[in-house]
């Protein structure tokens, strides 16, 4: 039996008077790789960003409801705890631009000020960066600026920056829709190495990616979740006739 | 039935016709026109292009000769104090010696001491306009007010300095021992203070704002404060900006010239600590220049001027090269 990692409860995202997340009732599987997928516009990205407590950082952007995790509420919690134990990767690569790659990794405790010993720091670029898949071509270039990378590497550095912090879920953000199509199958690959570990939430634009990388798929059409269900299930029979135009393409 | 059918196609064919000729006369019009335009837009370009050129060239004319003024003007003294002239510490007109030093000193201690009393105070408003609360009343109110001080006159300032803050100068040193004047450096850096805020402030905000969100949003998912979002990413983003906004209220403050002069009490001494009376090489100049009938103090005063500009662009210069050891990092 899978255990449930994170619940969203009648959750409900506004940026200012436009209700933008509808009511959405979601539960997600631990070590899964959930795909969020709909057109744009949708509230796919605006759910993402609830998560996380990253949807407030817009002013005046609200929200209501319950997102669970661990049976805990993270709308009641602190936003700089959530975003410790929930991690996010971006649409575009966004290393730190003044920081060596070996900085970029352990950012997330600089920034919090913990101070760690420089083996135990070594222990956690090391160990981040293979998580990738990236140790092995950055090992010897690791005082060089991470913008040094070509896209698909930042993006890699991106998400071990994430990674290094130990967060329970990775939350992505149309990781792959700035990479070329190498680079995007390189991270396709790299989800099934990370859900053994983190609970990965991917929301995209490539209805392939999704059937590729995710073990369940969710569906927002209009803000609203309209289907969620094993990702096979979706694209071979879906329930929902609005699934069915998305998926057929009658509508993008 | 027949009248209409008539009608119909008497009608298409008039919309046509009409169509057909209004559309050839348009050709041919645009063709005329196209030919004379073309030709017109070429000789306009060239008139727009050597105009800027002029107008580039001249900006150039013009600081090389006022350059070459101050140092014409400045022979007769150069020639009778020779470089003495800059460590000179004695200034007495009567005597025909005259020494820039005390003066130098004066402006680069007020200039100094005003930089480091207003930027904790620009920085702040340019973080708080930047980053905290871009919009919303309270922004406009903060940004107008800051910008009303760029425009105030710096008569008003001298004017204030001398009604409010000198006798509040004045009590302080009563109360903490020292000769109680009012006057002075200390006074005339406070006023600089409140005078340079702008600059580095309006800067500093326009440099905070232009911080990629991205990078700011990636600080804040791994956790960061507000706190800790500006100061490892955006200062080290915006050093160089931040900088180059101090080297304008640096350079304000190097000039600035007639509320130095009314509260700083002009005396022609090197000044012994931040407290003392002294003078600034701009309010010297302005103070004494209608008065200078003799040859030498006149040229004198043009050599302070001199001074004064070299100053400033060594350290525009200097100011420079930093910005782009920033910039390149």
């Amino acid at each position: 039996m899978e255990s449930t990692i994170v619940k969203s409860v009648d959750y409900n995202a506004y940026f200012g008077d436009n209700h933008v997340v509808k009511n959405v009732n979601i539960e997600i599987p631990r070590n899964n790789v959930i795909a969020v997928m709909g057109p744009s516009g949708c509230g796919k990205t605006t759910f993402l960003r609830g998560i996380n407590r990253m949807h407030e950082l817009i002013p005046g952007a609200t929200a209501k409801g319950k997102i669970m995790l661990n049976n805990e509420d993270v709308m009641e919690m602190h936003p700089i705890f959530v975003r410790l134990k929930i991690g996010m990767v971006f649409q575009r690569p966004n290393p730190f631009p003044n920081l060596s790659i070996y900085d970029n990794v352990i950012a997330g405790y600089k920034l919090n000020g913990i101070k760690l010993p420089k083996a135990e720091k070594d222990k956690i670029v090391e160990h981040s960066l293979t998580r990738v898949a990236l140790w092995k071509e950055v090992k010897d270039s690791l005082t060089k600026k991470g913008s040094f990378l070509s896209g698909g590497q930042q993006q890699r550095l991106c998400i071990a920056r994430a990674v290094a912090m130990e967060p329970e879920v990775l939350l992505f953000d149309e990781p792959t829709s700035a990479l070329d199509p190498i680079s995007t199958s390189t991270v396709e690959e790299l989800f099934h190495e990370l859900k053994k570990n983190y609970t990965l939430i991917i929301v995209t634009h490539n209805m392939q990616q999704a059937a590729r990388v995710s073990d369940r798929t969710a569906f927002f059409y209009m803000g609203e979740l309209v289907e969620y269900d094993n990702t096979k299930q979706m694209f071979t029979n879906p329930t929902d006739i609005r699934t069915q135009n998305y998926i057929t393409g009658r509508f993008s | 039935m027949e009248t209409s059918v008539e009608n119909e196609l008497i009608t298409r064919n008039d919309i046509s016709l009409r169509v057909i000729t209004s559309e050839k006369i348009r050709d041919i019009v645009k063709g005329i026109k196209r030919v004379k335009r073309s030709h017109r837009q070429i000789r306009a370009e060239n008139v727009f292009r050597r105009t800027l050129v002029i107008i580039g060239l001249a900006m150039v004319v013009l600081v090389v000769g006022i350059m070459l003024t101050l140092i014409v003007q400045s022979i007769p003294s150069l020639k009778a104090l020779g470089i003495g002239y800059l460590w000179g510490q004695t200034w007495d007109p009567v005597r025909d010696v005259y020494g820039a030093l005390p003066f130098l000193a004066g402006t680069l201690l007020t200039s100094f001491l005003a930089l480091a009393l207003s930027i904790p105070f620009s920085f702040a408003v340019a973080i708080f306009l930047g980053e905290y609360y871009p919009k919303g009343w309270l922004a406009n109110l903060l940004k107008n007010t800051v910008e009303l001080i760029a425009a105030v006159p710096s008569v008003i300032y001298g004017f204030w300095g001398l009604a409010v803050l000198v006798p509040i100068v004045r009590s302080m040193e009563a109360s903490i021992g020292i000769p109680s004047i009012g006057y002075g450096i200390f006074t005339s850096s406070l006023i600089l203070a409140v005078m340079v805020i702008p600059y580095a402030a309006s800067l500093g905000r326009s440099m905070i704002q232009m911080v990629p969100s991205n990078l700011k949003e990636a600080a804040y998912s791994l956790g960061a404060t507000r706190w800790e979002v500006i100061r490892s990413v955006i200062l080290p983003y915006t050093r160089s900006g931040l900088f180059a906004g101090v080297l304008l209220s640096l350079g304000r403050a190097l000039g600035e010239t007639m509320a130095v002069t009314m509260v700083i009490g002009n005396t022609p001494l090197m000044p012994k600590n931040i407290f003392s009376t002294g003078n600034t090489m701009a309010s010297v100049i302005a103070n004494e220049l209608g008065e200078a009938d003799k040859m030498v103090y006149n040229s004198a005063l043009i050599e302070l001027g001199l001074v004064l500009f070299l100053v400033t662009v060594v350290i525009n210069m200097i100011g420079k090269k930093v910005i782009s050891r920033f910039t390149n990092e």
